[in-house]
């Protein structure tokens, strides 16, 4: 998918929160849709069980208007979480521009964030994506939680962060960083235009 | 009364855009071909969008286009100023008639005539007048004619009459362009993304962004620190409004939640930014790049395509490349200018797709255009014998040598026929044809008309002048030649001019003063005055006995000191006659096959008749002087020796 297309001057964006189950992806994109004015933000369609388990994807498209004569889109997607819908995930993350990993802050969650982010890994490898050269942000969300719960920003950048990509940390659930996140991804992905190399 | 032309106010310098293009372009049109087109040009648009620099392009081009013609600029006040100024020194008709013999009449900020009966009427009048005589008239305006407060309807009638076209504030890419081009202009270097940010806010006009630019320049200065895309919305003052490019209302959105910050519109803004420095950089720049080559009248078909592309891929080097072609083109175009003026206006130097056919254009031309003929290499400088009676003409070609085109241009040199005026002339030449890329055109005045006779003949005069026209150094010899040839004449006085305007030596030889010449062009005669006219005399001794010396030495001969006294003293008037004398007597010894002596000299040259007549007759000496200093030996020697020979012969056979 082109992502600028200067023929029908329209700039897309296909941006995917990935993680591990329960990390707070959905809430993110809640968060975002929350904010968005509704003349901007298309319907949000989200697939999810009784217990508010994303059971497929959500998807968030929102329209930012005339950018410099471009027409600009943004579309958010979550991926479910859990380890057994694998399938779902590398079918979401096709054509992905930019990808925002985030990260639960607990403790104890630690391995499965680093399970997932192998998971990320080796399925942008099945697409033909090198994980080092895709737009990639992490957030290490439920910084809110008591501080004996969790592992401090830098202890989750030693853990997780060894490719020194930009990191925020959130509190999806109360809004804190979830823009931050959302602007440091769009920016990595529209200065890959720049670069010439536009997936 | 009026004010001058601004230079920087040219088409040169004229940002074109999609909102001033069909001013510019009419402007160009009325420049090309004033009264022709669109008589009057009205040209309006808000202020600081470039209306006086338009205006005043028009006139720079016009006046370079055809540089006889008569052209005023100025502005209505100036216009009212000076009509009030002669109305009270009761020259109102001398006013009138001065602006009825403009050709191409600039008037500015009409649109003052509101509230003044009496200049309108004026101008009513002019219009009228100018129109009939096919003159052009250029008024700018900051509205249209009608909308001009209480205008006559007779003028609002007439300045519409031709053509009103208005220019609006420019486009995103213009804005950056402009930008860019005045950046350069006051040699401001700006990160990647600050102009593109300073474009981004909505100005309503030229002038506002060039403040802007002002206060970014002032800036980085004072600090001494390289602004960034972000500091600019600060030392602007953009940051209240958001990016201001950004949709309306999208900055003031209310939050869908109540409460919690205009989160969205701040990522809005963001992303505003990063678009316009990731992805309408490369945009810009090939929209700039296209504007400018299209402004100095370059096809961009290769640019243009690059637009139509998806990503922007190798956009830089295709500038690059772009422009690197366009130089070649300059290049090959100078040189063809040059060479052949005619055949430099040809579209393929303009087009970079066709650079291939280019370089074969110019190729062509390069093998056609011969350098013209230089000196003789028979005439050096230390063979010229130097002596009283020709030291001042030496002294001032030395003078001239040293710095060319500086100190005696042009140096005439005047004396009798023989004297060595030629030799002297083409030794300049030599001397001259040292330096480096010098083209030294040196040939006789008969020479040079004959050319230009049959440059006349195969219709191509221009090739011809151009051919001179490149010349480093002119010298011509027996310029009395000219007389009567009145096309010649006009040639050389055109050709001496420009040559003369770029410091190019002129040489130029003639049996006497020029102005005691008949049958020369008054303009001719003053311009060869104006240099040096030196004189060569008839030879002293001294001149005489070097040249005796040098003769006898080429020829290895090594003479008793009272010949070439004898031969020194004898009268001769010219160099050439000396010669004569000089080979008479050799001639003579060489035939009895004796020893040349002074005794042998006075006997063949005072009475007694040489042995055998023949040789005297076959060495009347005028057609050898050419060849002579050193020729001695050669053609008429093999002669002699066979008579030689055959006289012993017959005595053998007795």
């Amino acid at each position: 998918m082109s992502l600028v297309n200067f023929t029908t001057r329209e700039i897309t964006c296909k941006i995917v929160y990935y993680g591990p189950g329960r990390s707070g992806k959905t809430t993110n994109l809640h968060y975002i849709y929350g904010r968005v004015p509704d003349s901007r933000r298309g319907r949000m369609v989200s697939l999810a069980t009784q217990t508010d388990r994303t059971l497929f994807f959500d998807f968030l498209p929102i329209d930012l208007g005339q950018i410099s004569g471009f027409s600009t889109r943004f579309q958010l997607y979550t991926v479910p979480g859990q380890v057994y819908y694998n399938a779902t995930r590398r079918l979401v993350l096709q054509g992905a521009d930019g990808v925002v990993f985030v990260g639960d802050s607990q403790a104890r969650q630690l391995d499965e964030n680093l399970e997932s982010l192998q998971n990320l890994q080796s399925n942008l490898l099945e697409h033909g994506v090198d994980i080092r050269t895709i737009p990639l942000v992490l957030q290490y969300n439920k910084q809110d939680l008591p501080r004996e719960l969790i592992l401090s920003p830098a202890d989750l950048d030693d853990a997780l962060n060894f490719r020194g990509v930009p990191s925020f940390s959130a509190d999806a659930l109360h809004g804190t960083g979830v823009f931050e996140t959302l602007k440091g991804i769009s920016e990595l992905v529209l200065k890959k235009l720049a670069a010439g190399t536009a997936a | 009364m009026s004010s001058a032309l601004n230079p920087k106010y040219s088409f040169a310098t004229f940002v074109v855009g999609a909102a001033n293009r069909l001013a510019v372009t009419a402007g160009h049109t009325v420049a090309e071909s004033p009264g022709a087109a669109y008589n009057p040009l009205f040209i309006y648009s808000g202020s600081g969008l470039g209306k006086t620099h338009l205006l005043m392009a028009v006139g720079h081009a016009a006046k370079k286009a055809a540089p006889q013609l008569n052209i005023e600029y100025l502005t209505l006040d100036e216009y009212v100023e000076a009509f009030h100024a002669s109305v009270a020194a009761g020259q109102g008709d001398a006013f009138r008639r001065r602006f009825q013999n403009v050709d191409v009449l600039l008037v500015d900020d009409v649109q003052f005539l509101t509230n003044r009966k009496e200049m309108q009427s004026e101008l009513l009048r002019l219009t009228e007048a100018l129109q009939a005589a096919g003159r052009q008239i250029v008024l700018t305006s900051d509205r249209p004619p009608p909308d001009i407060a209480d205008l006559d309807e007779r003028l609002i009638s007439r300045l519409s009459g031709g053509l009103v076209v208005d220019m609006g504030t420019p486009d995103y890419e213009t804005r950056v362009a402009i930008l860019r081009r005045k950046a350069e202009e006051r040699g401001a270097r700006f990160e990647p993304g600050v102009l593109e940010t300073v474009a981004q806010a909505e100005v309503g006009n030229v002038r506002e962004l060039m403040g802007a630019l002002n206060r970014l320049v002032a800036f980085q200065a004072v600090n001494d620190t390289s602004i960034n895309a972000e500091t600019v919305k600060q030392i602007l003052g953009l940051t209240g409004e958001g990016a201001a490019a950004a949709p309306p209302g999208a900055g003031r959105a209310p939050a869908a939640k109540g409460g919690g910050g205009d989160e969205f519109g701040e990522f809005l803004a963001d992303v505003t930014v990063t678009v316009g420095k990731a992805v309408e950089a490369w945009r810009a720049r090939v929209g700039e790049a296209v504007l400018r080559w299209e402004g100095e009248g370059y096809r961009t078909h290769r640019l243009e395509a690059l637009l139509q592309r998806d990503a922007p891929g190798a956009v830089d080097e295709a500038i690059a490349a772009f422009a690197e072609d366009v130089e070649r083109l300059k290049v090959l175009e100078a040189e063809v200018s040059d060479l052949d003026p005619a055949a430099a206006g040809q579209s393929v130097f303009r087009d970079p797709e066709r650079l291939g056919e280019a370089e074969q254009a110019a190729a062509k031309v390069r093998d056609g255009a011969a350098p013209p003929p230089g000196p003789s290499a028979a005439f050096p400088l230390a063979a010229f014998a130097v002596g009283p009676s020709n030291q001042v003409a030496v002294s001032a070609a030395r003078a001239a040598l040293e710095r060319p085109g500086k100190k005696y241009n042009p140096l005439v040199l005047v004396g009798k026929s023989g004297l060595g005026k030629t030799h002297l002339l083409n030794a300049i030449g030599l001397e001259l044809a040292r330096g480096k890329r010098a083209v030294v055109a040196c040939l006789s005045t008969q020479a040079f008309i004959d050319e230009l006779i049959a440059a006349i003949d195969g219709n191509r005069v221009d090739w011809w002048r151009a051919r001179y026209r490149r010349a480093t150094a002119l010298l011509l010899d027996d310029i009395q030649l000219l007389t009567g040839k009145e096309r010649t004449q006009e040639e050389l006085f055109n050709l001496f001019n420009l040559l003369q305007d770029k410091d190019r030596q002129l040489v130029f030889t003639a049996p006497a003063h020029p102005n005691t010449l008949s049958g020369l062009e008054e303009r001719i005669v003053s311009r060869l005055e104006g240099g040096l006219v030196a004189e060569l005399k008839e030879p002293d001794r001294e001149v005489k006995r070097a040249v005796l010396e040098r003769m006898l030495g080429q020829q290895g001969v090594h003479p008793e000191p009272a010949l070439i006294d004898y031969l020194a003293d004898r009268p001769t008037d010219s160099v050439r006659s000396l010669v004569g004398l000089l080979q008479r007597v050799v001639g003579a010894a060489a035939a009895q096959d004796g020893p040349l002596s002074a005794g042998l000299a006075r006997e063949v040259l005072e009475g007694q008749a040489p042995r055998d007549p023949r040789r005297s007759s076959g060495f009347r000496t005028s057609g050898l002087v050419v060849s002579s200093l050193g020729g001695i030996k050669s053609r008429e020697k093999v002669v002699w020796d066979w008579i030689d020979v055959a006289d012993r012969m017959i005595e053998d056979f007795r």
